[in-house]
């Protein structure tokens, strides 16, 4: 575990979907913290609460109890604390998924830019930093290519520049190597350490790719809502 | 940046093509819009030509437009010494068949005298009629030019001019000759069947009957007193420009017109539909990507600004692409298609307030869309 500031901090986080005998415990009393420069895994098998872990994180879904707090601010205590989450979403949180997620109308620069647009970031200082973020992920000669067009990888770091480009400091990842091969989920995850580490961000990933355990820090294991280990 | 051009831009081929659908069901009922107000204007268009205040006709009857009407030549004297009466003409109204250029032509023969209301209001080419008889001014859509002749009962008439938009009820080019010449053609018997008439000993009497006596009103005269001064005598009957304006509406082309106008409902509904099921379509196959705006932090302003411009925009091509269809191709309809520009604006706000209802639905599923969905999967 690194000294860094803490960035996620999750207290006894429940959430249950439904009531009565259709009443499920997605999460129980889950306690989390990570800190700048950490990048973790959420592991379990399918039901376990990696997912609902992440949206709770990702401030999607409310949960049923507990306190979370995202970058020194409390979010949600019992219930949200802040109105728009949405802009909470756009100023503290990167999400990059399984599957990229570009828009396909939008070129890979725009891809990039559309986040710092809706920031509110001029068209100019947007399209720069854009620019920059894909010639640092090696992919600035695809800037003007559409998502069509990219290959895998390309697309996945595309869609990582996406996630970086508002300097946020907690970024969500959903199996983000699932559709890698080995050698790219390998390369993919080292990129993502070294961005932690310079941007002093904390990565949360959702995997199964056994391939890249060894790129975690720490690997957290949910078993039926619960945290197993750590 | 905006988003709903860089997708229409994206989709371009098949969003033109959309427009394009969306055009053609547009010239319909713009075409449809411009075939009612044709019928209503040619079923005008005749009451309106000779300019008369008010029409004299057969009593019990409703004039010559709606039913026969005949009334003795000698009327016209009478109203044009009336009180009030500038200056009132005969006119006479018949349809009849024409051979002309190896086609039959149907033609509505109006005749009137030449001193007086009646005739034409403005020779669009050519001259009116100069001489008493053989002489003819025509509708441009009788497709008959200045100079030609043509055969009319037992005479041969010459072109000398030629009007626009003149025309009967039922879309028959009119055709302005004189009344002797009008009353010749309604009375004269080809010559083989004059001659078993005459040898059966009639002797063929001319009838000295018009259809109506059209009278103009001095500056300040009281319309309504002159009609009601005319129904005073038992033999005739008066009705007011706006009467009979009222009765071909309501009587001769009323139920063409019911017909176009409930057809026009169901085309201007079906329209509707539509387009709201494209616009809702469009942002329903766009789903994925709003959940994924949704979770990158976009606000709902943005998404909607997605989702409304689009509809506006197709909504404004679709009227834009039927609108310039319509105007090139309504000459070419076989009957008139007048489009004002007040109906095009208001199937404008028809089709805008159509796309922002459309639109709403789109939104709705829009907002309904959980951003989580754009993970895991």
């Amino acid at each position: 575990m690194t000294d860094g500031e803490i960035l996620i901090d999750v207290k006894g986080v429940a959430k249950h979907f439904g009531d009565g005998e259709t009443r499920v415990d997605a999460l129980r009393d889950v306690d989390l913290q990570v800190r700048a420069g950490e990048v973790i895994a959420l592991l379990g098998p399918s039901g376990s609460g990696k997912t609902t872990l992440l949206n709770v994180i990702g401030c999607i879904l409310a949960p049923s109890a507990g306190k979370v707090t995202l970058d020194g601010e409390t979010v949600f205590d019992g219930q949200w604390l802040r109105r728009d989450l949405r802009r909470l979403r756009l100023d503290k949180i990167g999400f990059i998924f399984q599957t990229h997620n570009l828009l396909p109308f939008l070129t890979a620069e725009e891809n990039v830019a559309v986040v710092l647009d809706l920031a509110g970031w001029s068209v100019e200082k947007g399209r720069a930093r854009a620019g920059d973020l894909l010639g640092y992920l090696e992919v600035d000669h695809r800037a003007a290519a559409k998502p069509a067009l990219l290959s895998g990888g390309e697309a996945q770091r595309v869609a990582i520049a996406r996630a970086l480009a508002n300097r946020p400091r907690i970024i969500l990842a959903d199996e983000p190597t699932a559709a890698l091969d080995g050698k790219r989920a390998g390369l993919v995850m080292d990129l993502l350490r070294k961005l932690a580490v310079e941007q002093e961000a904390c990565i949360v990933t959702v995997t199964h790719d056994e391939k890249i355990f060894d790129r975690f820090d720490r690997l957290i294991h949910l078993r039926d809502g619960r945290l197993a280990d750590a | 940046m905006n988003l709903a051009l860089k997708d229409i831009r994206h989709g371009l081929f098949r969003f033109v093509l959309t427009c394009f659908g969306l055009g053609l069901l547009m010239t319909v009922v713009l075409s449809m819009i411009g075939i009612y107000n044709g019928l209503v204007a040619d079923a005008l268009a005749v009451v309106k030509a000779p300019a008369a205040d008010v029409w004299v006709v057969e009593s019990g009857t409703m004039g010559p437009f709606a039913e026969a009407s005949n009334i003795p030549l000698t009327t016209r004297d009478a109203v044009a010494r009336m009180p009030g009466v500038a200056e009132a003409g005969a006119i006479n109204f018949q349809n009849i068949e024409a051979a002309h250029a190896g086609a039959s032509l149907r033609l509505y023969v109006i005749g009137y005298e030449p001193e007086h209301p009646g005739g034409p209001q403005r020779i669009a080419e050519g001259r009116g009629i100069g001489t008493s008889h053989f002489e003819l001014v025509a509708d441009r859509k009788t497709g008959l030019l200045t100079g030609e002749t043509i055969r009319l009962g037992r005479n041969r008439f010459v072109v000398v001019g030629l009007v626009e938009g003149a025309m009967n009820a039922g879309g028959d080019p009119a055709v302005y000759v004189t009344l002797s010449d009008a009353m010749a053609l309604q009375t004269e018997l080809d010559p083989a069947a004059q001659r078993v008439q005459a040898a059966r000993g009639v002797v063929s009497v001319k009838s000295a009957s018009v259809a109506a006596v059209i009278a103009r009103m001095a500056p300040g005269a009281d319309v309504d007193l002159l009609a009601a001064t005319v129904r005073q005598w038992k033999h005739l009957a008066a009705l007011t420009q706006a009467e009979q304006e009222e009765i071909l509406l309501s009587s001769v082309v009323d139920l063409a017109r019911r017909q176009i106008g409930l057809f026009l409902g169901i085309l201007l509904s079906v329209s509707a539909v539509v387009i709201a099921l494209i616009i809702y379509t469009m942002t329903m196959e766009k789903l994925k990507q709003i959940a994924t705006l949704k979770l990158i932090g976009a606000p709902d302003r943005t998404i909607v600004a997605l989702i409304v411009q689009q509809a506006l925009i197709l909504g404004a091509s679709g009227w834009g692409i039927g609108l310039v269809l319509i105007l090139t191709v309504k000459d070419y309809f076989p009957r008139r298609v007048v489009l004002e520009p007040f109906n095009a604006m208001v199937l404008a706000g028809i089709i805008f307030a159509v796309c922002i209802a459309a639109s709403g639905l789109g939104v709705r599923a829009a907002m309904k869309v959980d951003p989580a969905t754009a993970l895991g999967s």
